[in-house]
Formats: structure tokens, sequence, C-alpha cells
């Protein structure tokens, strides 16, 4: 219950501040800085422009872990309860019919959660590309975009409206392309990056939709309570949970904005052309699967949570749309990993499916686990991806066929695959491994609010994961060594130009690789610690430093003092100190203050549950197990070329193959039907009716024409011409000495005449 | 307000530019002038744009520079042309035109 409305005191916080929190605007700013001196000076550098990239990241890591740390001590200055108010700077960008958008940051625990993790990935993915890129043709244009496409991401992660995020949103669409389609020479690189660009696209008409209309019916409230512009992240959250919205705008608006989710973050429909992009550099893939890109549409939605939480109707019925498509995302991508050879087309599918747990764990209340998941997943996804990366570089010589060129690895590259081994077992969950932590805690919250067949659809996505990363990793590191990684290499590629290792056969990767992959699988080893359910509340310090606190504060409440850099004075509303986990947010209209999220449940923490799940993904992994040693090990002719005898298992196989057709339904139906009708209609217009008109005109001319000449030109023009020719004849030969053929004075007659006019105008006008 | 600096201005790139297009042999030069003189006169709209506080005038010069840009094209589409036959582009030995 709320008693605000009787008691007009409010209670006063004052939270710390420092000049991290106050200047985090710098985090995106330094890697586009970068981005225009590699551009300008790269190629002149002695490392290629590489220099510029890696500096300018690490510094915003620095300033990010500054803020970090200082968004911590504001947070342990609050009260245990208290709101602890986002750190927001405004300038205004731009201006335009009345019309103020804004540019700034809006730096609260989520942001800072995503800053940390995205300057640490691209940091380490850029060392790890100097190695891995050595010698490339267009090294310096590789570290150019991939220091913006970071800087993109930063941008959006602290946007302080949605403007700005859509900057940020575009700046990675476009850099994607770029890097995706790296290696260009190649078509099907370049379909795969047009294929990422459209695909991304279609879901970004979504983000202007909804941006737009979100403001158009929020603006008239934010400016009157809040006095800021219905773009603002934080006048959008509390307009949400305000109870002014009408049903219907923000239910379009949130839908809208959730379509330019599902095109970013890869879910289904809109997924297939997230494997397409493996067509990218190894690191390419590795930082747009963890931390970036992928991630911006997971992040939107956390971002404006009470945006979806309202416009969806989360937690008020048993479906809704986002619960809906990530949890038939986590399936359909995690059986897709089946049947895959590539090692990166594998992990990509893995990617799809764990992005779908992100979704479906905020479609179901599961705000804080959903962001945990963003945070480990994006450290044992980029350590994956590194892992693939180092096992083409150093092994299979380019390939990523773990059928034909791999295996047997293990021997040859003890740090690869220790790291890859830590990572898979923190995908797959296993208990002391960072991804046990996020993924059980979204699996449990689900459960717990009562979205009971999506939890099964969750067990059943970590049954799934389970046994195809066990497939993965049996194919990539165990057995026999088989075509590259044997010593045969006959598929040169293009882009290879040191082939000196080949001839040593699979070694292990430089320290420029590995030690990327060591920082990162100590990472997805130890970062669950920061919020692990089972040792209790003291220890859940990730819900303590991010998760947004459900306070009704009063409208004009945050100001900032006078005394200090930017600390902040919160006045909230008081409360019975009984009612204390049941603020109104998010349930009934708070009277006399304003939300910025709504009040959500954890579920307590259960051995039990906990013990069910981990059981379920030992058997996925050991049932994988036994069917890789019998299938690729064993060649037990029981299961080799099952798919191709049994009808059954066939159809399915060719179905997971073509992907549920999903490729086939929109190349050939949707952009055929749309396209192709279209041409055959301009066509028939073309031939019918435009040439119909012109040659029935055409007739009619030659005829009218006829008439004319002999009865008009014949008699009455010729007479005139044949006149007015004599008179010109005279005229032309008095005046003919000026036509002398030199420019130079026709342009002085010119001048001189315009400067008589000109001079007559002056007098006339005088 | 520096109305009288602008004109100045103006008046100045103009007779540089009607110098140019008079003095100058090479068709790119003469050009280049024209632009000078083009230039000049969209100073002259915008000073008078920002006297009358009106927009009127910076619309004007836009459009200015939207032809000029297209006057060059068509400019120097000629003197290629004309460099191809007669391997020159002075403008003394372009009197084909002579009366």
């Amino acid at each position: 219950m709320f008693f605000a409305a009787e008691t007009a005191e409010t209670v006063e916080t004052v939270l710390k501040s420092g000049w991290f929190l106050e200047n985090a605007w710098l985090i995106p700013l330094m890697p586009v800085i970068a981005f225009v001196l590699i551009i300008a000076y790269g190629k002149k550098m002695p490392m290629k422009g590489s220099e510029f990239g890696i500096a300018s990241l690490l510094a915003s890591l620095a300033v990010s872990v500054g803020a970090a740390y200082q968004w911590i001590q504001r947070v342990d200055s609050a009260a245990p309860e208290a709101f602890v108010a986002p750190v927001i700077k405004t300038w205004t960008w731009w201006e335009s019919a009345g019309f103020s958008f804004g540019i700034g940051q809006h730096i609260d625990g989520l942001s800072l959660t995503l800053l940390v993790v995205v300057t640490l990935i691209s940091t380490l993915v850029e060392i790890y590309s100097v190695e891995y890129l050595r010698g490339d043709i267009r090294y310096t244009h590789f570290f150019g975009a991939l220091t913006l496409f970071s800087a993109g991401m930063l941008n959006m992660v602290l946007a302080e409206n949605m403007i700005q995020l859509i900057l940020g949103w575009e700046i990675m669409g476009m850099c994607s392309f770029l890097l995706i389609g790296h290696w260009w020479e190649d078509g099907a690189n370049s379909r795969a990056a047009l294929k990422a660009f459209f695909t991304t696209r279609t879901g970004d008409i979504g983000l202007l939709v909804g941006t737009s209309v979100l403001f158009f019916a929020s603006n008239a409230w934010t400016q009157k309570t809040l006095g800021i512009s219905g773009f603002t992240v934080r006048g959008l959250s509390a307009w949400a949970l305000s109870g002014d919205p009408g049903h219907a705008a923000i239910t379009v608006g949130a839908v809208a904005l959730f379509i330019a989710c599902i095109g970013k973050s890869g879910q289904f429909p809109l997924h297939t052309w997230l494997p397409d992009a493996m067509a990218g550099p190894t690191p390419v893939s590795s930082l747009l699967h963890s931390s970036t890109m992928v991630v911006a549409g997971v992040y939107l939605v956390a971002r404006l949570y009470p945006v979806f939480f309202t416009g969806m109707n989360i937690l008020g019925t048993n479906l809704n749309l986002i619960v809906l498509i990530g949890g038939i995302t986590i399936v359909i991508a995690a059986a897709l990993a089946f049947v895959q050879a590539d090692i990166k087309k594998v992990l990509a599918y893995s990617t799809v499916s764990q992005l779908g747990y992100m979704m479906m764990g905020l479609g179901a209340g599961a705000w804080l686990p959903a962001v945990f998941h963003i945070f480990t997943h994006a450290f044992f996804k980029a350590c994956l991806f590194l892992c693939a990366g180092s096992v083409s570089h150093s092994a299979s010589h380019h390939s990523f066929d773990m059928k034909k060129d791999m295996g047997g690895l293990r021997k040859f590259m003890p740090i690869t695959f220790a790291t890859w081994i830590i990572s898979t077992l923190a995908l797959c969950g296993v208990f002391p491994f960072s991804g046990f932590f996020s993924k059980d805690e979204i699996i449990d919250n689900v459960g717990h609010n009562g979205y009971t067949m999506f939890m099964v659809l969750g067990l059943t996505g970590a049954f799934l994961t389970a046994a195809y990363m066990t497939r993965a990793t049996y194919l990539t590191f165990n057995g026999k060594p088989r075509g590259a990684a044997a010593g045969a290499h006959d598929s040169h590629d293009a882009h290879d130009t040191h082939d000196a290792h080949a001839s040593r056969g699979p070694h292990e990767s430089g320290l420029l690789i590995t030690v990327p992959l060591m920082i990162l699988a100590a990472l997805a080893l130890g970062a669950g610690f920061l919020n692990p359910a089972p040792l209790g509340e003291k220890w859940e310090r990730m819900k303590h430093w991010v998760e947004p606190r459900p306070e009704v504060i009063s409208p004009t409440g945050i100001s900032v003092m006078a005394s200090g850099p930017g600390e902040a004075r919160v006045l909230t509303s008081p409360r019975a100190e009984e009612a204390k986990h049941e603020s109104p947010c998010g349930t009934t209209t708070p009277t006399g203050g304003i939300c910025v999220a709504p009040q959500l449940d954890h579920a307590p923490f259960k051995w039990s549950k906990a013990l069910m799940s981990m059981l379920i993904v030992f058997l996925g992994g050991f049932l994988s197990w036994v069917l890789c040693v019998q299938l690729y090990g064993k060649k037990n002719p029981k299961l080799v070329g099952l798919t191709q005898r049994n009808k059954a298992l066939g159809a399915g196989y060719l179905f997971l193959q073509n992907k549920y057709y999903l490729d086939a339904l929109y190349e050939k139906v949707i952009v055929h039907g749309i396209a192709h009708p279209v041409a055959q209609a301009v066509y028939w217009f073309n031939q019918n009716v435009i040439d119909g008109v012109v040659n029935g005109f055409g007739t009619v001319v030659r005829k009218v024409s006829g008439w004319v000449y002999r009865n008009v030109d014949q008699r009455v023009v010729d007479g005139a011409v044949n006149g007015s020719a004599a008179v010109a004849q005279n005229a032309g030969s008095a005046i003919r000495p000026i036509q002398s053929g030199k420019v130079n004075q026709y342009g002085a007659l010119l001048f001189g005449a315009a400067a008589i006019g000109a001079l007559i105008l002056v007098i006339i006008n005088t | 307000m520096l109305l009288n600096e602008f004109l100045f201005l103006g008046a100045i790139l103009f007779c540089i530019g009607v110098y140019g297009v008079i003095v100058r042999k090479n068709a790119v030069l003469v050009l280049m002038s024209i632009e000078l003189i083009l230039n000049s006169v969209n100073i002259n709209l915008l000073a008078f744009s920002l006297r009358n506080g009106s927009a009127d005038g910076q619309t004007f010069a836009l459009y200015v520079i939207a032809v000029a840009a297209a006057e060059v094209g068509v400019g120097l589409a000629l003197v290629l042309l004309v460099y191809r036959n007669s391997r020159s582009i002075s403008l003394d030995e372009l009197s084909e035109m002579k009366g």
C-alpha cells in the first residue's frame, strides 16, 4: 500500500558523485576521435593505426571503471532501499521548429554495467586483432571501423534520449556492414554484409516509428511534470508508469520498438542475418556477438523497461510478445546449432539462443537476471569466438569447418583448449561458472513469475545447449586431426598472407591471442560471483548496485546540489515501514510522485531447482558425448548416414539444414513476391500504356504536320522567312567585326554592357 | 552590422573575377574567375539577408551555389572536349566562331 497522498512530507537523500561519473560522456567520444585519427594518419603510423584504437579504448575502459567505482560509492551513500538517481547531463544538440534535441549521458547501474563490458571486450578484441589480422590488405580500415563500432555501442549505452540512442544504433548498423563485408572480394561475404544490413534495417523502421509514437504520446506529460522532452529515457520511463499513457499509444510504441529489437538482437523470425554475419573476420564476430550490436536490442528493452512493462502488460498476463519471441528463439536457434559444420555458426546460433534467454527473462519480469546474463554472456561468448579464431588461425589454416579440418587439437593448443572448456561450461551453466548464476536465475524467475511453459522452454534450451556444445568440443578438440589440422592445406584462402605456420602444423597461438583468451576465461569463470543467488542476499552485489529501486519520488525531486560537483538531492515520498517491498510502481498509479522502475519480485533460490537444471545439463552433455563417440569416433555403422536412410530423420535434418526455410521464404517469396510483380506491372505499363500513348500521339502529329507543311509552312512562313533573312543578312554584315572569336573579348563586352545597364538603373532610380 | 565591409568584400571579389575573365587565357582559370563572381554575389545576398533579418537571401544564395556547381560541371566538360580536339585549353586558339 501507498500512503503518500495524505502526508506531504518527503524524505531527502543526498547522493555522492565524482569526476568519472560526471564525465562519462568521454567514454564514447575518445574512440570517435581515435577513429578520425586512424582514418587520417593510420597508414603512416608504425602500427598502422591500431595503436590509436587500442589506446582510446584503454582510456575509455579506465573512465568506465572509475565511473563504476564512483557509482558504487553513490549507491552506498543512499539508504539501503532509497532511490539512486542516475547521473544525467544534457546539452542541446540541435533545435528545429520548436523541438530541442539533447545529447548527453544517462549514467546508472545498467549503463555502467554495459560500458565496462563493452570497453573491456573491445580492448581485448582489438589486441587480439593485431595478431589475427597482421598483414591484412585493409588492416587500417579494419581498426577504424572496429573502433567506430565500439564508439557507436558506447554512445547507445549511455544515451540520454532516444535520438542519441538511434544515432549509436545506426552507427553500429553501418559499421557492422563494413566489418562483415571486410573481405568483400568474396561475393558471399558482401552478400552476408548486405543481408545483415537490410535485415536490421527492416527492424529499424520499428525504432523510428516507436520513438515518434512515444514522443507524441508522452511529450505533453513529460514537459509539464518533469520539464524534459518525451525523447528522454528518464521522461519515457516515468511517463510509462504514471498512468497517463493511453493503452493504444504505449502498446503501439512498445511493439514498434520491440520489432527493432527483434531485428538487431537476432530474435525469431529475423535471426537469419546473424549466422551469415560469420563471414566477417573472427574478432568482429566475437565483438558483434558478445557485447555489442546483438545486445543492443536486449539493452533497449532493459533501458526502457517501464515502457515495455506497461505496453506489453508484463506480469499482467501469462503471455506477452517479448516472452513468446524469446522462448521460441531459444529452442529454434539451439536446434539449428546441431546441423552446422562451421564452428563459428554453432556459436552464432548459440548466441541467438542465449539472446532468447535474455529476452524471455525481460518479458517475464526477470529484469536483473536478464541484465546479469548480458554481463556474463559477453565474457564467455567473446572467449568462445576468440578460441574458434585461434583454432582457425594457428591450426586449421583459416578453415572453420569442424568436420573437415579440425579434431584432436587438444594436445596442440593447451591454452585454447582450456579456455574453450571453461567458457563452454559457463555457457552450459555448470555450477561455479558464471553462466550458471545468470541463466539459472532467468529460468528460475520465469517460472516463479508464473510463466511455467517458458520455464520448460528454458530448460529444454539448457539441455540442447549442453548437447550442441559437447558436439562442437568433440569435433574440434577430440579424435584425430583431419584435413588442414592434419597438415593437408589445399584450401588456401585469398586473404591468407602468412603461410609460415602452416608448414609447422597445428600449434598454440601467440601471446597477443592467448592473453585475451585467458583474461576472458578468468572472467567467464569468476564474473558470476558478482551476483551469486545461492550464497544469499548479502553476496548479490549486482542486484544492490544495478537494479533500479522502485521508489516513488517527487516529480521535481532530483536536483543537483551547488556544494559539490553533481551531488544530487533526491526527494522521496515517505512510505509505511512495513510496506517496504510493496512499492506501487508498476501496478497502480502513484499519487503525488513518479516512478522510474516497476516493482519486481525475485524468486527465492532453491537448491532443488538448481540441481534439477544441472541434471538436465549433464544429461544433455552426456547423451551428446556418447552419440559423438559412436558417430564420429567409432563410425558406428548404425548411426553413420542415418539421416539418409531414415525418412523421418532425413526430413528433419533437411528442415534444419535449410534453416526452417526462412531464408527461402524471405528471398524467394517475400522479396521475389514483392519485387517481381512490381517489375512486371511496370513493364506492362511501359509496353502498353506509355508506348500506346506515344505511338498514337506520333500518328496524330504526323497527319497534322502534313497539313501544316502544305498550307502554313510553304505559303505563309516561307514568305516571312525569306523577307527577314534579307534583313538579317544586312544587319549581320554590319556587326560582324564584333564576332572576333575571342572568348575574353566577349566577356569584356558582356561586363561592359552590364556596367552600362547598371549605371542606367542607378540614374533612373535616383 | 558590418554591411559595408561585406559589400566591400563582395565588390573586390567581383572585380578580381571580372579581371580574370577578361585577361586570363586559360579556360580553367576563366571558369574559376566566374566562380569568384558568383560567390561575390552570394556574399552580397547574405549581407542583405542578414541586414533585413529574412532568410530569403540565404535561400537564394543556396540556389546560386547549386546552379554554380552545375555550371562548373558543364564548363569543365566543355574544356575537356576542347582539350581532346585541339590538345590545348588556351582560349586564344579557340577562334572558330569568328564571324
